[in-house]
């Protein structure tokens, strides 16, 4: 099994998000930026199945502006053989939505013919979790998302348990298809430095988005990015009547 | 030397001050509210203490100055507050003075990877730094049982499990930069210049590795529990992370057999990365709390870490040899995570399993520290000390260095019980002072400890101390009643 894995570049999860003053986005000039949690985590499922002889390859993936190079070189030291980084500037990159990656993904899956697409279920910045679905949909494979356990199905197929609202739910799925992985799938390695540098020798392909002839115009538009509002300070009352009185002036309780 | 503070007189510096107090940092820092200060009228010690008169929150270095400027002037104790998981009482306001909580100087932590070290600020703990630099394939090794802020962890000369291999606070830090109580700002390693303005930062300091030059001023500072400085940047030493690893667990007829075993293994000079001890009591402990079925016999938990297989393998058999030289019980060993995580579940779990043993108990913890080759009798006469006055309590150690702790599952509002618990714990240093050892191994004087460090240290040390202390805080301002005991 040839198993692709993408990986995005996302703003770390423990940084501080700061609003543009104008409302158009967040703060990502001079941050921390690292590979999405959710996506250490399918890429560890991968590596996991090869060490298993499950899989006989993995593949990293990223749609992203030049700097995610530097996550496709953390993914080949926790154990990606190979790298392919679909390059776009840092302006078209900011506007990228989960359509544009899935239609990526779909063409560099017909050309290097894969046998899975590992992604995580979500990215942490945009929240969408809509990549796995759509890729599927696309190419018309079965889907596994939010992937807790996979396992061998025997006979061209994988077993995986899903996290859902009402539990768990165990699919069985035929090779090919798409998982999208879940927080509880696996623990991640951590790169060791040897690693990192043995990392620098595996091939990393460059391909610009222009060679794919993908359209990658935004769909939607972003209005403007706020803030959730400021808690504001509470007040303290005497007694309770005071306190009925102000649920009552505050329109809470019928006066 | 001993500066009297009169209560009255404190408060009247204080409120004179805090007008002064909100120009230096704006009216949000100076927190005054019953509610905010009682936060930090505790740490994870037992000692009961008045809260602060004021908290203050300096977001970066030069409010801090400002801030010990005003303090010195009137004679105000400060006393410096990290994350409060200290277990001393170093952090706790006895005087109701002045607490600076170092908390929102914040910054990201700044690595250097091809130099192996990295520049944290006061806001950062240990686990935030390892999540931080763990794309580098290097890690911060010091693992004390609390999450603490790394520069508190300077201020207590913090230690973790893996210390012989990786070391102590002490072996691990580069550079401080560090206020004096009269404001002073200093490097104690120098400072260097930024080479290109960068956001949020950037004092960048000294971080070569090597130096003869000058004092030994980082160390100084290493350990002072807020008595000579405020750490408000730390450069630590960061390491690779072994690439392989494996564990082993032994358990043996008597502790004696165990701390021999652990003599041995040093002196094959294997390097391992834990090596730690459970008694029987606590296997037993542990046993109930994770519903494993280990030999309730004393103990040994290993860990290896290495660059190949064959190398963990290589340490894994040869302790295998030694233990079963010494009259090994068991030996079990593994190198997949699963294992490895199965095995030390006991060690992992040790202090909840030890608070089990008794519901509704809070955790009493006793720190000394022997040389290696009076461990054994000093644990063994430890326990006998125990059981004949038929307290409840663990052992559990970092026999390597050898260090141990004694957790005692105490019912806090029992005073008898308490004293009973006191005196044990006075036996205790007084037993390890007699081996040469020291009153405390990782948690640090603080409070409680400061009446056995003239007979540890020798008169002629202590009147250093104070030396020193008068030197860098002539007004005695600076964690007052912590430390140093009396002339």
């Amino acid at each position: 099994m040839k198993i692709l894995v993408g990986v995005k570049r996302v703003v770390d999860y423990a940084v501080k998000i700061r609003i543009m003053p104008d409302r158009s986005g967040v703060f990502t000039e001079g941050v921390q930026h690292s590979m999405n949690p959710f996506d250490e985590i399918a890429l560890e499922e991968a590596v996991k199945l090869k060490e298993k002889k499950l899989a006989t390859e993995v593949v990293a993936f990223s749609l992203g502006g030049p700097k995610s190079a530097e996550v496709l070189r953390t993914a080949l030291a926790k154990g990606a053989d190979k790298a392919i980084h679909v390059q776009v500037s840092d302006a078209e990159a900011g506007k990228l939505e989960s359509f544009h990656v899935a239609k990526t993904l779909q063409k560099i899956v017909e050309q290097e013919k894969f046998d899975a697409v590992f992604l995580g279920k979500q990215a942490i910045d945009d929240d969408s979790s809509q990549t796995a679905p759509i890729l599927a949909g696309l190419l018309d494979w079965p889907q596994a998302l939010y992937a807790s356990k996979v396992e061998d199905g025997g006979s061209g197929h994988m077993k995986v348990t899903r996290e859902i609202d009402g539990g768990l739910d165990t699919v069985k799925v035929k090779v090919p298809f798409v998982l999208s992985a879940d927080l509880r799938l696996n623990e991640p390695r951590y790169a060791t430095l040897p690693n990192i540098m043995k990392a620098k020798k595996k091939p990393l392909k460059n391909i610009p988005i222009t060679e794919l002839g993908i359209d990658i115009s935004p769909q939607t538009q972003t209005i403007e990015v706020t803030e959730p509002p400021v808690r504001q300070a509470g007040g303290f009352v005497e007694d309770v009547s005071a306190l009925v009185a102000k649920l009552k002036e505050k329109g809470f309780v019928k006066a | 030397m001993r500066r009297v503070f009169s209560t009255q007189a404190i408060q009247t510096a204080i409120e004179k001050s805090l007008p002064d107090f909100e120009k230096v940092a704006g009216s949000s820092a100076v927190r005054t509210q019953e509610s905010v200060r009682r936060q930090f009228a505790r740490d994870e010690s037992h000692f009961i203490s008045p809260p602060p008169a004021v908290v203050l929150e300096p977001t970066n270095v030069e409010q801090v100055s400002k801030f010990m400027k005003i303090c010195n002037d009137r004679g105000i104790p400060v006393v410096p507050f990290g994350t409060g998981t200290g277990l001393e009482g170093g952090s706790m306001s006895t005087l109701g003075g002045v607490c600076i909580s170092t908390q929102q100087i914040i910054g990201e932590p700044q690595l250097r990877e091809q130099d192996f070290v990295c520049s944290v600020k006061p806001s950062t703990t240990r686990i935030a730094l390892n999540d931080a630099i763990k794309h580098s394939g290097l890690f911060f090794p010091v693992d004390p049982g609390a999450d603490a802020s790394v520069c508190g962890m300077v201020a207590t000369s913090a230690s973790g499990t893996n210390a012989i291999r990786y070391g102590t606070m002490k072996e691990n830090v580069i550079n401080l930069e560090v206020v004096l109580a009269d404001g002073t700002i200093l490097d104690t390693k120098g400072k260097g210049r930024c080479p290109r303005f960068a956001p949020f930062q950037l004092r960048f300091t000294k971080t070569c590795r090597k130096s003869s030059a000058g004092f030994n001023f980082t160390e100084l500072f290493v350990g002072s529990e807020g008595t000579l400085g405020v750490i408000t940047q730390a450069t630590v030493k960061v390491h690779p992370r072994p690439q392989f690893f494996s564990a082993a667990v032994c358990a043996f007829s008597s502790v004696h057999q165990a701390a021999s075993t652990v003599v041995e293994i040093l002196q094959w000079s294997i390097p391992v990365a834990r090596i730690e001890l459970l008694d029987t009591v606590q296997v037993q402990a542990s046993n109930a709390y994770s519903n494993l079925s280990l030999r309730e016999a004393p103990t040994l938990f290993i860990e290896f870490h290495g660059s190949s297989e064959k190398e963990v393998a290589d340490q894994t058999a040869a302790v295998e040899d030694i233990c079963k030289s010494h009259e090994a019980l068991d030996f079990d060993s593994g190198a997949s995570p699963d294992k490895m995580a199965n095995l030390w579940k006991a060690r992992h779990n040790a202090y909840y399993a030890a608070l089990a043993l008794r519901k509704g108990a809070r955790g009493f913890t006793t720190d000394v520290c022997v040389p290696i080759s009076k461990l054994a009798d000093v644990i063994s006469e430890t326990r006998a000390d125990l059981d004949e006055h038929e307290i409840l309590g663990t052992v559990v150690g970092h026999v390597g260095d050898g260090n141990f702790h004694v957790i005692l599952p105490t019912i806090e509002e029992d005073k008898t019980e308490h004293r009973k618990i006191q005196s044990f714990s006075d036996r205790l240093v007084r037993r390890a002072l007699a081996a040469d050892g020291t009153c405390t191994g990782e948690h640090g004087i603080g409070l409680g400890k400061r009446k056995y460090l003239r007979e540890e240290l020798g008169e002629n040390t202590i009147r250093l101390m104070h030396t020193v202390k008068k030197a860098l805080d002539p007004k005695n301002i600076l964690n007052p009643g912590k430390v140093l005991p009396e002339l």
